[in-house]
């Protein structure tokens, strides 16, 4: 029987400002689960049209899934926001695309007829849960040398990078952890990054309640001179710094996916139309090029190249990645199109959560460029792997004139 | 007193208390979403989890004097555009530290906490900018008041307990409540928080009816409550939302309208004997017209008054034997020793067993047999408990899977063969020691060695009945009050050779049916039947002597809930009457069967007072069975009160003399939780040392400061049980 694909719509996401891991951290005596709970409480706040039982799932990514990120996450924190019990949840592990895996695979049950709306995001509190908290690796990952063991460690897997791309310096690094630095120092002046905060209140047993409303690691105002200083910690004499990279931190966000019909019966407007996504796997030891073919598979599939995308949201896991994934497709390092309100770099980058944070700011700034078409989400993955989503802006005049190449038969 | 020596008094106050949990006022600055400024958050925090609630001692008045002048300070400046308080989780703060209200010892002392009390709080409503208190959690006495102090209120729709309960204890709401509350929500709200809720079991606000009350201005829910609150200051402050309250109605008469009808109340309640809900209910009244500094100074002279008075120390002990020594019972062995219960057998199936029963399906979550003679009788006992059920499911106390459950648990027979399984079984039979006797022997026949056998005997002899039996050491009293839902008390029989890991199973089962069990020795009708037979004994024959039915009622209010011949028509005169005969049997020189009473029960009466509009009137036709005698004795109201609480000073020293309980603590939790004593009097032993009663018995029950505000010279010693007094 033939069956007629549904086309897929972002129509809202939020997340929590993102705080530092660790004791001194915004979120220190905050539990995980709460902070994706915010988020959801957000959502429906949010669109009041939506009424809260025609949310068909709730998908949540968490890395780490045990303690406050465990307990099928997505069905518990579906519970403790105030869904009805009759709305389900489930958990989903991409590590850092846990969030981007969560709306891809709730879009495909959209697109397929399964469900009408969902709710999808990520959180990682990496203060509670340290990269690689109760891991316990394959020995045959040595005794077989399927991988090469610096894979598990990131910040070594972007040094490879460096190695792949000799031309990719740590000057340019840091010039464009800079510029994330500025960009993302702007978009607050701007007003850009604040309407889809969630305020979270944080308690702290020594000082009292707080109200988390900003991002805790942005360092506004870094320098060359600054950065210069910086030790290299996965190899003597590197070039991965702690101000080249993404942090340590803790946040959550959370979306609203609808299909295009759903959305209309229910007065909910559309953000962004899913064009098109894909996940690819690499080496995990330079695990940070996987942007590169994922994102080539996805405009394949949309009959698309990168001269298509007009915006890019790419997570700044490492600026080496980035740099690598801009060298490739022939993008200057400092392309007005591309991380417009900075990225991970300043922000940071709560594992599991991020992928939703790029595509808040793909939204964003689709409503601001009616010109571009087309954006791109994309991000690295731990253990090799990219994933890249590519959206279509509603504010475009041609939107919507060719959604029926979509149609399968 | 200047402010100056007023902080002296309460840092000299902070320094004597030792064991004091001083709460912290954590000030953090939080930016108000929609760009409305900064807000100073203070966060009330004790350092404990809420287990251990935040309360306001000295010490921590002193660190909320210091967070204020910091927040005035910055407003003063500029610096903040509002401040906002908020507890810890789960808890807002339950208000000041009953300990150390109840050990001030001179009055100039409890002045100074409450005018301190008064300078720190009153700051959060006259600040130069608006302040908003977050009721996050469990807001009690002063807790609620540093809220009611602030110009704006939030209330978490979780939050389980909301009071102003100083009058259940025998204070006032003195740091402010008297005067904002009505204020803020009218006389008549103000006063069912104030006095009506306290003296109704010491009864809670939920968040909801805070709001629906008035005391909030807006409620969120638990899940990010705080979050919204901050939001929602924001909005006020920015004028993006208005607050709308309902206007007071300051009409004198609706006022004094309301003022009479909580009067009334408090009558109702408390016969009087209580000044605590007297003096709140005038500072109420004076609310309409003072102004702030002349009603937080009557609320300061109200405050000093009763916390150095014989009724709130009462109410402190009274409520830490509730709170403490309800939970530790004392003599019971370890708990180690318990075994465990996964089923259990009722022999009976009336409706004192099918109460116990229900009780035990509920609680214990085990299987429940009923048995009894014939097959007619346990359909009857098992479709008791089934609609008693129902009732529950039809209430929504219960879901239709839970009463499933329950209904399912609850099963009848014939034959003790049912009793095969039971690791406890309670008897609820006739009582009549050849009966008793027959059951037990039945039931042992069946069960194995270990399962306890239970008695749910009123006033026979446990020891006796366990005699005939090859594992007598296995039977304990089990002894139920009625209605069993509701009355907290059981007396746990111990006979001559009940073992330790009986008596230990049966307090394990008391606990987990939720019931106050006290450790009583196997002694003619225990503690509570005992003291109350003693006492509808005296006024009985006071009354059959020829003092009127009213007046002999009328002398001993505030002592028992109700007027005792109000009491004997719910206890049912049948009953009454069985005990006064029980214990006239044991103690014939001291219990009084009373003629009257045998012929209000030969005529089939069901009390002495009819029912009318819900107002007790005497019935004409038992008044007509009263036989004043010849030569009547009238007695005045003080005459019948000195003879009653002589006699029951006599009873309680013999029992305590006799070893039935461990102490005078115990006598006064078995008639709090089984007969509805009285705080204010500590439930007995305090009132018999306050009013001189004791004193023929050779000595106080209790050492002065125990129940009672410590004193000055000589005071009477105590008497032990030895009979000397040794202070």
């Amino acid at each position: 029987m033939p069956r007629t694909l549904r086309d897929v719509v972002f129509v809202d996401g939020v997340r929590t400002p993102f705080g530092k891991a660790g004791d001194k951290g915004l979120y220190a005596q905050t539990r995980a689960d709460d902070l994706v709970i915010r988020c959801i409480r957000e959502l429906i706040r949010r669109n009041p049209q939506l009424p809260p039982e025609r949310v068909d799932d709730v998908a949540v990514a968490a890395t780490t899934q045990t303690g406050d990120q465990g307990l099928t996450i997505g069905r518990l924190a579906a519970l403790l926001s105030g869904l009805p019990k009759s709305v389900p949840g489930f958990a989903v592990d991409r590590m850092c695309a846990g969030a981007m895996t969560a709306v891809t695979t709730t879009a495909s049950g959209i697109a397929f007829g399964a469900y009408d709306v969902v709710i999808a995001g990520g959180v990682e509190h990496m203060g509670h849960h340290p990269m690689g908290e109760g891991v316990d690796p394959n020995p045959r990952i040595v005794a077989e040398k399927l991988v090469d063991p610096s894979a598990l460690v990131m910040g070594s897997t972007a040094e490879n990078l460096h190695d792949r791309y000799p031309g990719i310096t740590r000057e340019r690094c840091d010039r464009f952890a800079v510029g994330s630095q500025a960009k993302l120092a702007r978009a607050y002046a701007g007003g850009n990054i604040q309407p889809d905060l969630v305020p979270v209140a944080t308690r702290h047993d020594e000082l009292g309640w707080g109200l988390a409303t900003a991002d805790e690691p942005p360092r506004p105002g870094t320098t060359m001179t600054d950065l210069a200083t910086l030790r290299t910690p996965f190899r003597a004499h590197g070039r991965v710094t702690p101000g080249n990279a993404a942090g340590l931190n803790d946040g959550a966000t959370a979306c609203l996916l609808a299909s295009a019909e759903a959305a209309e019966q229910l007065g909910l407007t559309p953000k962004m139309r899913l064009v098109s996504y894909a996940f690819v796997g690499v080496e995990p030891e330079v695990m940070g090029i996987g942007p590169v073919p994922a994102t080539e598979k996805a405009l394949r599939q949309a009959g698309l190249t990168i001269d298509d995308i007009g915006l890019f949201e790419l997570n700044e896991a490492f600026a080496v990645q980035v740099i690598a994934f801009l060298e490739h497709f022939g993008l200057a390092d400092d392309d007005p199109r591309v991380n417009e309100y900075g990225g991970a770099i300043a922000t940071g980058h709560p594992l599991a959560s991020s992928g939703v944070r790029l595509m808040n700011q793909l939204a964003r700034q689709f409503q601001a460029h009616p010109e571009v078409r087309y954006g791109l989400t994309a991000m690295c993955v731990g253990i090799g792997m990219g994933g890249a989503v590519v959206w279509e802006n509603p504010h475009h005049a041609d939107y919507g004139k060719d959604a029926t190449e979509e149609v399968a038969a | 007193m200047t402010t100056t020596t007023l902080s002296s008094t309460i840092e000299r106050l902070a320094a004597a208390s030792t064991d004091e949990r001083v709460t912290s006022f954590h000030v953090r600055d939080v930016d108000l979403p929609g760009g409305a400024g900064k807000l100073a958050l203070v966060t009330m925090d004790n350092g404990f989890d809420h287990t251990k609630p935040t309360t306001f001692g000295p010490g921590g008045l002193l660190r909320l004097q210091t967070a204020l002048d910091d927040v005035t300070a910055r407003a003063d400046a500029g610096e903040i555009v509002a401040v906002g308080i908020t507890g810890k989780p789960f808890v807002f703060a339950v208000g000041a530290d009953l300990k150390d209200v109840g050990s001030l010892t001179d009055r100039e002392q409890a002045l100074a906490l409450a005018r301190f009390g008064h300078a720190q709080l009153r700051r959060l409503g006259e600040l130069p900018v608006p302040s908003f208190a977050f009721l996050n959690g469990a807001a009690m006495g002063g807790g609620l008041e540093i809220a009611l102090h602030c110009t704006y209120r939030s209330v978490s729709l979780g939050v389980p307990a909301l009071a102003l309960p100083e009058t259940f204890l025998g204070l006032v709401p003195g740091w402010g409540g008297t005067y904002l509350l009505p204020n803020l929500v009218g006389p008549a709200s103000a006063l069912q928080v104030i006095v009506e809720n306290p003296l109704s079991q010491n009864r809670m606000l939920k968040g909801p009816q805070a709001l629906e009350l008035g005391i909030a201005d807006v409620a969120y829910e638990p899940a990010d409550f705080l979050e919204e609150s901050l939001r929602w200051a924001g909005r006020v402050l920015t004028g993006s939302e208005r607050v709308n309250r309902r206007p007071v109605d300051r009409d004198e008469q609706a006022w004094e309208a309301a003022v009479a009808q909580a009067r009334t109340l408090a009558d109702a309640r408390t016969g009087r004997a209580a000044p605590a809900p007297y003096r709140a209910i005038e500072l109420v009244r004076l609310a309409r017209t003072a102004d702030r500094d002349t009603a937080f100074a009557a609320e300061d002279e109200a405050l000093a008054d009763l916390a150095l008075s014989e009724q709130f120390r009462s109410g402190v002990y009274a409520f830490d034997l509730v709170q403490r020594r309800a939970k530790r019972p004392a003599g019971a062995p370890d708990r180690t020793l318990a075994r465990k219960v996964t089923a259990v057998g009722v022999v009976g199936a009336g409706l004192m067993a099918g109460q116990l029963a229900l009780l035990f399906a509920q609680r214990l979550e085990v299987p429940v047999v009923m048995t009894d003679l014939d097959q007619a009788r346990v359909d009857r006992g098992v479709g008791y408990v089934h609609g008693e059920i129902d009732k529950l499911l039809a209430k929504g106390t219960v879901g239709p899977d839970r009463a499933n459950r329950l209904k399912a648990l609850v099963t009848g027979s014939t034959s003790s063969q049912a009793f095969v399984q039971a690791d406890f079984v309670v008897e609820a039979v006739f009582e009549e020691m050849a009966v008793k006797l027959q059951v037990l022997a039945d039931v042992e026949a069946v069960v194995s060695p270990q399962c306890v056998l239970a008695t749910n005997t009123s006033s026979l002899s446990v020891t006796t009945m366990a005699s005939g039996l090859r594992h007598p050491e296995r039977v304990v009293g089990f002894h139920f009050f009625n209605p069993v839902a509701v009355m907290p008390l059981l007396e746990v029989v111990r006979g001559s050779q009940t073992d330790e890991a009986t008596l230990a199973t049966a307090f394990a089962t008391a606990k987990q049916l939720r019931k106050t069990a006290i450790l009583v020795k196997d002694s003619p009708s225990f503690v509570v039947n005992r003291l109350l037979g003693r006492f509808m004994g005296e006024v009985a024959r006071v009354v059959d002597e020829g003092t009127p039915i009213e007046v002999a009622d009328s002398a001993v209010t505030g002592l028992a809930p109700m007027p005792p011949f109000v009491l004997l028509g719910l206890v049912g005169p049948a009953i009454a009457l069985h005990n006064a005969e029980m214990l006239a049997a044991a103690f014939p020189d001291r219990f009084y069967v009373s003629p009257t009473l045998r012929r209000v029960v030969e005529a089939g009466k069901s009390g002495f007072y009819l029912q009318d509009r819900g107002r007790p009137r005497p019935d004409p036709d038992v008044a007509a069975l009263v036989q004043v005698p010849e030569q009547p004795v009238v007695l005045d109201r003080e005459e019948v009160r000195d003879r009653v609480l002589t006699a029951l000073a006599d009873e309680t020293r013999r029992l305590l003399d006799e070893g039935v309980v461990e102490a005078p603590q115990d006598v006064d939790l078995a008639m709090i939780t089984g007969a509805g004593f009285s705080f204010w009097n500590g439930g007995l032993t305090p009132l018999l040392d306050r009013s001189g009663a004791a004193s023929i018995t050779g000595g106080r029950f209790l050492p002065p400061g125990v129940a009672s505000l410590p004193g000055v010279g000589s005071q009477p010693g105590v008497r032990s049980r030895s009979g000397d007094a040794d202070r």
